[in-house]
């Protein structure tokens, strides 16, 4: 019998992954590189972004000491990803619905949730979860994919109602090796459901390296599974994270259907504050690369250079940001203490007999 | 009055809630077109639109969290798993999501999600699609469990698990499905979930099942009763949370109780009763609690089924143990 011929499956690897290459506006040093892609934002919105871009950092920077201080609980840290969270919240609408995974405090908070409520949630108290009426959001999810496969139904809830919003979800790098990440954006695509799915690919899913999840080249092309649109963006420029979130927004609502956003950044902090040390895992020149990176400093040196931002404007922001966390944790000190019994109320709409 | 399957009494029931309540959707795998695996949900897509009855892609996880993300926009979805063998691949957004979902908003979201299943043995079903999976549900704090053992509890407990603003397990037995019919109300009717039902009323001791163990309870009864032996049987309509006032009434009559269930003894609910009744009902006993359970395997290779699955023989055996302590 003569040997078969070798069969060729089909591969594309090389032409999908050559359209997947990073997209930026605003370069490390601060320049405009994609001029026809700018977002083109009114000068009080730049400020605005930035604005939230400096008081979140401080946050992050206060949260960091404030846990270390325990007077805060679960803490995973921001700084870094100031670009991917708060320039893609930016470019939502009030009634939009925001998924977010552990790490994505900063978003629901800038969605409406008040700053002692986002330490309820640090600290484990119920009332840091009772969102305002009017937050279409859900507390920060910890099992890693849940929120992608939630994210396809409020999505398709709101397409069903016929009104033109989004529900927004995130999750980071290690988050897309999980079935619930595949099936939240197939079920999206497959119902053609409004949603937009950002991946914060910051290299690092604790300890384990992004190259350990998947042979994948990016993260991004995952999309093609889902038979939906995919882009890779530099998550540390804010102009282009809010640039393709406001695009894949007009799309969704245009009913074109959801998007697979993924944004390379990196956290400078540790994973989480629960004794995570990476420095076992990582190296300096590593993090002196990526802080060159910085989303802050880059913004900063690109609206100095529009003389719409200043050192004084800064130190205003930041003294603000310090100002509002230290009332926001007086509050949540002067919280009442849970009980059993709150927590019995609140399990059931109708108590069931062995709650009585 | 209409003669109806259970089936057609679960029909039934989610064409009068979708009729009565626009936010109610029904979705899951196949269910549309082709009515179901099962023929549950047969003409209710032609009835009321893809909008409102629709199928999904093959991914349980995917589905029962595409119903929790629904009731954001104030949906109440109907959720079918084709069989709850496959509960696993959705156990995370059941028991790690939809249960927990009022808790975790600090009651500031509700959950009106029912999530159906059939399961159940006899019917030479292949590989995970018959197991009794349902002591995984009952022990999920959040979750109401129920199991309808006839067509006119069916009807009605199911009209109250998608008018519930909690989520409700509603586990069907496909042995059940087609295996008798009776009179059933047409005008819609609850069932209050959480309430047994005594099904006949007997003084010498107290047999409490639930699912397809009633029917081989009953047989059971009508044997012992050519005997002069005088059995209660409770069927327990919800498994989570139990009734036990009306478990406690019945053993303060008969003093003797025996509790059956199709689940490996390990499994399902008994253990739940027995414990329970030990601890508010003992003066009241006469003899120790007995259970019938199947073995502590694996749900066993469909030809195996007649010798593993707990029938009404197995019950008279035990009531008399119980009886003769």
């Amino acid at each position: 019998m003569a040997a078969n011929e070798k069969l060729n499956p089909v591969d594309v690897l090389s032409e999908i992954e050559a359209k997947f290459e990073m997209f930026q506006i605003l370069n490390e040093k601060g320049e405009i590189v994609n001029e026809d892609m700018d977002p083109k934002l009114s000068d009080e919105e730049l400020v605005e972004l930035m604005t939230r871009m400096v008081w979140t950092r401080v946050l992050d920077e206060r949260s960091t000491a404030l846990n270390r201080q325990g007077r805060l609980g679960f803490y995973a840290p921001t700084a870094g990803q100031e670009a991917s969270q708060i320039a893609s919240h930016y470019a939502l609408s009030k009634g939009d619905y925001v998924l977010p995974g552990y790490r994505d405090v900063p978003q629901l908070i800038w969605h409406g949730l008040p700053l002692t409520q986002a330490f309820l949630f640090s600290r484990g108290h119920y009332k840091g979860n009772q969102f305002p009426e009017g937050v279409n959001a859900l507390s920060p999810q910890i099992i890693i994919g849940a929120q992608y496969v939630q994210t396809a139904g409020a999505a398709l809830g709101i397409k069903k109602r016929g009104k033109d919003n989004v529900a927004i979800t995130y999750t980071g790098d290690g988050g897309t090796s999980q079935g619930d990440f595949y099936e939240g954006i197939n079920f999206a695509g497959a119902f053609n459901a409004p949603a937009i799915f950002v991946i914060q690919n910051n290299n690092y899913a604790i300890s384990t390296p992004r190259e350990l999840q998947s042979k994948a080249k990016t993260l991004a092309q995952k999309a093609v599974a889902a038979g939906i649109p995919g882009i890779l963006v530099d998550g540390m420029d804010p102009l282009a994270v809010y640039k393709v979130t406001k695009d894949a927004r007009d799309r969704a609502v245009a009913g074109e259907g959801p998007t697979l956003i993924e944004a390379l950044c990196y956290r400078f902090g540790p994973h989480t504050m629960a004794g995570d040390d990476p420095t076992r895992y990582r190296t300096s020149d590593e993090d002196s690369d990526w802080e060159k990176k910085d989303p802050i400093v880059r913004f900063r040196t690109y609206l100095e250079g529009k003389k719409l931002w200043s050192k004084d404007k800064e130190d205003e922001i930041i003294e603000q940001a310090k100002a509002d966390v230290k009332a926001a944790i007086k509050e949540a000190d002067a919280t009442d203490k849970q009980t059993v019994t709150e927590l019995m109320d609140l399990m059931y709409d109708v108590k069931p007999s062995n709650l009585e | 009055m209409a003669q109806m399957t259970m089936i057609q009494a679960i029909t039934n029931a989610m064409a009068t809630e979708l009729k009565n309540d626009e936010n109610v959707l029904l979705f899951g795998e196949d269910i549309g077109v082709n009515g179901g695996v099962f023929r549950a949900t047969e003409g209710l897509q032609e009835e009321f639109g893809v909008d409102r009855v629709f199928d999904t892609p093959l991914a349980e996880s995917g589905i029962v969290s595409l119903g929790l993300g629904l009731t954001l926009e104030n949906y109440r979805p109907i959720v079918e798993i084709q069989f709850f063998g496959f509960l696993f691949e959705a156990m995370d957004g059941i028991a790690g999501q939809i249960a927990r979902h009022r808790v975790r908003s600090g009651a500031s979201k509700s959950t009106p999600i029912v999530i159906r299943a059939p399961f159940g043995g006899g019917v030479n079903t292949p590989e995970l699609h018959a197991d009794s999976l349902e002591g995984l549900m009952a022990q999920t704090p959040g979750l109401r469990v129920v199991i309808p053992s006839n067509p006119t509890d069916a009807k009605g407990l199911l009209i109250s698990a998608i008018r519930s603003n909690d989520p409700v397990i509603f586990l069907e037995h496909m042995k059940l499905y087609r295996s008798f019919r009776e009179d059933v109300p047409e005008e819609e009717y609850e069932v209050e979930i959480g309430k047994a039902s005594v099904k006949q009323e007997g003084s010498d001791v107290t047999l409490i099942a639930y699912g397809a163990m009633v029917q081989e309870s009953m047989k059971a009864a009508e044997e012992l009763a050519k005997e002069n032996i005088s059995a209660e049987v409770i069927d327990l309509r919800t498994v989570s949370p139990v009734d036990y006032e009306t478990l406690i009434e019945s053993v303060k009559k008969t003093n003797r109780a025996v509790v059956i269930q199709e689940a490996q003894r390990q499994a399902g609910v008994a253990a739940n009763v027995v414990s329970e009744l030990s601890e508010r009902a003992i003066l009241h006993l006469e003899a120790p609690i007995k259970r019938v359970t199947a073995p502590d395997t694996v749900y066993p290779f469909t030809q195996a089924e007649s010798v593993w699955l707990p029938n009404k023989d197995d019950i008279i055996e035990r009531a008399k143990e119980v009886l003769d302590f």
